[in-house]
């Protein structure tokens, strides 16, 4: 098992597209070892031979119709947007 | 008279309305006048629409005069007229939803939840947006963003969570009933804490469309309640398959009140476990004595009461802290600042708006977690962590299947402690150890129940908790019934 020093802040954060700050971070680093170390226990559990479980009941193979209905409209789809223009929702520029 | 409409139950106030002797209308105009009164104090409420909820009083007024000129059944539906408070997750179309984020502070649902459509189906009356742990990720209900909601036992103290709004709503009299999620005990543990009833179906019995998702494979929606028998009525109008949530399964949908009725008739003996790792160290002693006296009732009912072993609760803290923040750091990767909800102005370019609007959006208890399970499942570490939380997860559940084979249900305390003072735990382990006797039943995917069994000296209510098998909510409402008919401590009042 990974030791909890081994959570490395900015590239998880990086990678979870979370901007924190310096204090979060040392704040964090101390929190999560504490979890990390609590969790540790689980390499106590002989787990050979066991299957993981997903979900409790398992449902698989749930067909549907592939059939157009009515959806949101445009003006409902749109009505939370941060920014929009006419029928778009409107982001900062892409492309230079 | 007002208030004790307030703290009465859905068959109570059904036979009242049923009988022409009270309207939705004014049941309704008590339970507003009620929460104006008492919110001040309590702040279960995010926020709740007056003039919508008595439109949809008088709604149900005119639907119950026509069937009753039309000559038919004065009460078509089971809920018909019942107030019914929303977790703050949960879609009302044209209500705020928030989730007590920053985030999505004044997002407005664009659609119903399926829950939502149900008990509209069923007459109830949609009321409220209720208070709850930003993302429902908390036991106290004091990581909203918007307010912490009081005990209403104690005002000093928390109501539990993540569903405290919910739950502080009911035991306080402003809603006779309200929904709430359970993810790790979000639901039976503040019920716990405010002595109402509070039951998480089996994981697939109700819709999860229209629900903000926290952690997937775990998260149930299901409802508070005055009493068993209520919370029954509420099950049976939010059950059932929906096609717009796979994982709902079709299994059929039985009357569960007539069914638990029909067990407490018979005089049904059950066969109820007791398992000695729900009873260990960081149990509170009154909490450890009021569940023993509980037990002795049943016994006194004929129940035969037998040890089972349940060896790898012990783990079952650590392996949900993998697994639903593992599944949390997926789920909330959609709050972007594209589509919907909190924007940063900072922001100059389409990456940078990614990391800022989430920065500001979420707080602390949402981004730990989506730290620590963007951790387990990054590359490295994912087999460390995640996968072996999921065969953990596999050896908890055979523990309760097994179990199953000898028992009908299984009897716990629903929470080690009372409710704790806001403030108490701010360490984040110290919280999550709360959970340590809710947490089991949803990696297992079982039904389980948390029902008023007593208070401590100091006045704080302690909740015993039921577990059953999948799928046999039936058979779980009337072993919890069958203790409420003995002793009702749900009727009691708290003084505000």
């Amino acid at each position: 098992m990974p030791k909890p020093q081994d959570l490395k802040l900015d590239h998880i954060a990086n990678l979870a597209r979370l901007d924190l700050t310096e204090e979060e971070k040392a704040r964090f680093a101390t929190q999560l070892g504490d979890v990390l170390a609590y969790v540790a226990q689980l390499n106590e559990v002989d787990i050979s031979g066991v299957e993981p479980t997903a979900h409790a009941f398992p449902v698989v193979n749930v067909w549907e119709a592939d059939v157009p209905e009515p959806g949101l409209s445009v003006e409902d789809a749109l009505r939370n947007a941060p920014a929009r223009r006419g029928s778009m929702f409107v982001v900062p520029r892409v492309v230079e | 008279m007002s208030e004790d409409l307030c703290f009465s139950t859905i068959s109570e106030l059904s036979r009242l309305m049923d009988s022409g002797a009270l309207s939705a209308a004014e049941l309704m105009g008590a339970v507003i006048s009620r929460t104006k009164q008492v919110d001040g104090r309590i702040r279960a409420f995010n926020s709740f629409d007056e003039t919508d909820a008595l439109a949809q009083a008088r709604a149900s007024d005119e639907r119950r005069a026509r069937a009753r000129a039309a000559g038919g059944d004065a009460r078509s539906r089971p809920l018909e007229g019942i107030p019914v408070g929303f977790k703050d997750v949960i879609s009302v179309a044209g209500q705020p939803l928030t989730a007590s984020s920053r985030m999505l502070a004044g997002f407005v649902s664009p659609y119903d939840a399926t829950v939502t459509r149900r008990l509209k189906d069923a007459g109830a009356i949609c009321w409220g947006r209720l208070n709850l742990d930003e993302f429902a990720m908390g036991s106290s209900t004091e990581n909203s963003a918007f307010g912490v909601t009081s005990n209403p036992w104690d005002l000093e103290r928390v109501p539990g969570g993540s569903s405290g709004g919910s739950a502080a709503a009911v035991a306080a009299g402003e809603a006779t009933a309200a929904l709430g999620s359970d993810t790790g005990g979000s639901i039976r543990q503040p019920a716990a804490l405010c002595n109402v009833v509070g039951l998480k179906p089996t994981y697939g019995r109700v819709s999860r469309y229209g629900l903000i998702a926290f952690a997937s494979s775990l998260d149930q929606i299901g409802t508070f309640a005055r009493s068993v028998g209520d919370a029954a009525l509420v099950l049976g109008a939010i059950a059932g398959r929906d096609r717009r949530d796979s994982t709902s399964v079709d299994v059929g949908v039985p009357d569960y009140a007539a069914g638990a009725a029909a067990h407490a008739k018979s005089g049904r003996r059950w066969r109820l476990g007791i398992a000695k790792e729900y009873f260990g160290e960081g149990l509170d002693p009154e909490v450890g004595a009021a569940v023993q006296a509980a037990i002795d009732e049943y016994r006194a009912l004929g129940c035969e009461i037998s040890e089972v072993s349940l060896p790898h609760t012990k783990y079952a803290v650590g392996t949900y802290y993998i697994i639903a923040t593992a599944e949390c750091s997926s789920n909330l990767a959609r709050y972007d600042g594209v589509r919907y909800g909190r924007r940063s102005e900072r922001t100059t370019d389409a990456v940078d708006i990614f990391f800022k609007s989430r920065a500001e959006g979420f707080g602390p208890e949402v981004k730990r977690r989506i730290i620590l399970g963007t951790y387990v499942l990054s590359s490295g570490y994912y087999d460390a962590y995640y996968l072996r939380a999921q065969k953990v997860r596999t050896l908890i559940r055979r523990d309760f299947l097994e179990a199953f084979a000898r028992v009908d249900a299984i009897l716990t305390p629903t929470s080690p402690t009372p409710a704790f003072r806001k403030g108490e735990k701010a360490d984040p382990l110290a919280m999550y150890l709360n959970d340590i006797y809710t947490i089991g039943v949803n990696l297992a995917g079982l039904p389980g129940i948390s029902i008023p069994c007593g208070f401590t000296r100091a006045g704080l209510p302690i909740g015993l908790q039921v577990i059953g098998q999948p799928f046999k909510e039936t058979e779980l409402l009337a072993v919890a019934g069958a203790y409420e008919g003995r002793c009702d401590w749900g009727r009691r009042r708290p003084k505000l």
